[in-house]
């Protein structure tokens, strides 16, 4: 039976289709986030993590305390390269 | 690049309580705050504190908040920074933040990551139907903002959360059909849960939501009874005609910076997620990292007053400046307190796992 519930918002990505890429071979949040884009929108991550990591745990039959976060680097947030740019009043 | 003694990302209750006491034992402080006022999660926060008197009870949260912000604004030892969000730590300890169109930098001696958590998701057929709100947003709308967010709402989750702001939905003339809750019973406080069943609510336990109804906007749900598994019972499913939506079904720890900080963390149910190692003092596998409140492990306003207390004190004891050691043992003693009984059990056991 086809399973639309949208697991991942920001990207638009539905059970099906995150299933379809763990079944790939993509068992890690990293490696599905580099096939399918999942927790690259504007939450990182924040609002599909866990149920992302749920449909790995089902299908791979691993432990939540085994699975890795995706790796967290800065910007944490989106940032416009002008104001990355523009840098600190102090450093004028 | 700014130079300061400790850092502290986030101004809710943790962090006001932290850059106080780190303040008054000499210490300069930066304090970064996401929202454009202090007080994080407590501004919306408009019923009584229980507890001791210590930590305010009877006191409203937004009152709190108002308390703190007005000691932060007097403090000149205090440097504060809203609207500004913490974008990165690096490895030769420069904290990044985004503030008013520039990307600002911090050189911090210490650094206290207090930055709250994230509220939880379920997959459910048409989550994403406008008018299917976390229970925190629906709080904010509330009691920030003064918007209604519908006129007639399904609770999912009956701890605290779902319980307060139920009740507030309904203080503000909003219908609450009922409140539903996968557990066996009810999570929150019965304190709550009584109010909320005095007025008419029905809290249906073993239950879950299914599906949301609607083309456009949220126009019903499909809930359903649930067995020990989690799993549908057939034959009690059961259509309920609402607008919203509000899932209060738990929060995640926000620790995205202290992965960055290369922090070591443990996956640890009973405190809601991920979250880091750390001593009996706050401070986490990183030396001079301190953490406090939600990020060190869900649990509630009060509780991440007394932890930005303890943080903020050890964070000022470690640069040299002279603090009361009387007073980290009276923190640390109004922290057990706190927590014994049986509704901090689970904290007990979390933190057992993740304090070395």
């Amino acid at each position: 039976m086809k399973d639309d519930v949208i697991l991942c918002f920001c990207e638009d990505l539905t059970r099906d289709e995150i299933r379809e890429a763990i079944k790939k071979g993509a068992t890690s949040f990293d490696e599905l986030k580099r096939l399918i884009r999942c927790g690259m929108g504007a939450c990182q991550g924040k609002t599909c993590e866990e149920n992302i990591q749920r449909e790995i745990m089902t299908i791979t039959g691993r432990k939540r305390e085994e699975l890795p976060l995706p790796r967290q680097r800065p910007p944490s947030v989106g940032i416009y390269l002008e104001d990355a740019a523009r840098g600190d009043d102090d450093e004028k | 690049m700014r130079q300061t003694d400790l850092a502290i990302i986030g101004a809710g209750p943790a962090g006001l309580a932290a850059a106080l006491e780190a303040s008054r034992a000499g210490a300069r402080v930066i304090l970064l705050e996401r929202d454009d006022w202090l007080g994080g999660q407590l501004v919306k926060q408009t019923h009584q504190f229980f507890g001791s008197k210590n930590e305010f009870a009877g006191m409203r949260g937004v009152d709190i908040a108002t308390h703190f912000s007005e000691q932060i604004e007097k403090d000149e030892n205090i440097q504060v920074f809203t609207g500004a969000t913490a974008l990165g730590f690096y490895e030769d300890g420069v904290l990044t933040a985004a503030c008013a169109g520039r990307m600002i930098k911090i050189k911090p001696r210490t650094l206290l990551v207090a930055s709250g958590a994230m509220e939880k998701m379920i997959p459910f057929e048409n989550n994403d139907l406008p008018g299917v709100y976390g229970a925190g947003a629906v709080q904010t709308l509330m009691n920030v903002y003064g918007v209604a967010p519908g006129k007639k709402v399904l609770m999912v989750g009956a701890g605290n959360i779902g319980l307060i702001v139920s009740y507030q939905l309904i203080q503000a003339g909003i219908e609450v059909e009922a409140i539903i809750e996968g557990a066996s019973h009810v999570g929150g406080y019965w304190v709550h849960a009584s109010k909320i069943r005095r007025m008419g609510v029905p809290i249906l336990t073993n239950h879950t939501i299914l599906k949301a109804r609607g083309q456009e906007k949220v126009e019903g749900a499909l809930i359903t009874r649930i067995d020990e598994n989690w799993q549908p019972v057939p034959g009690e499913e059961r259509e309920v005609s609402v607008d919203t939506v509000c899932l209060a079904v738990g929060l995640s720890p926000l620790a995205e910076l202290l992965w960055q900080a290369g922090c070591e963390m443990e996956f640890s149910p009973q405190l809601g997620g991920y979250v880091p190692i750390r001593d009996s003092n706050l401070e986490t596998t990183e030396e001079g990292i301190y953490i406090a409140g939600d990020v060190a492990g869900i649990e509630e306003a009060t509780s991440a007053i007394l932890e930005g207390q303890l943080a903020g004190i050890s964070a000022a004891r470690k640069m040299d400046y002279r603090i009361e050691e009387e007073k980290v043992e009276e923190i640390k003693a109004n922290l057990e307190t706190l927590r014994a009984g049986p509704v901090g059990e689970h904290i007990r056991q979390g933190l057992a796992n993740v304090e070395r």
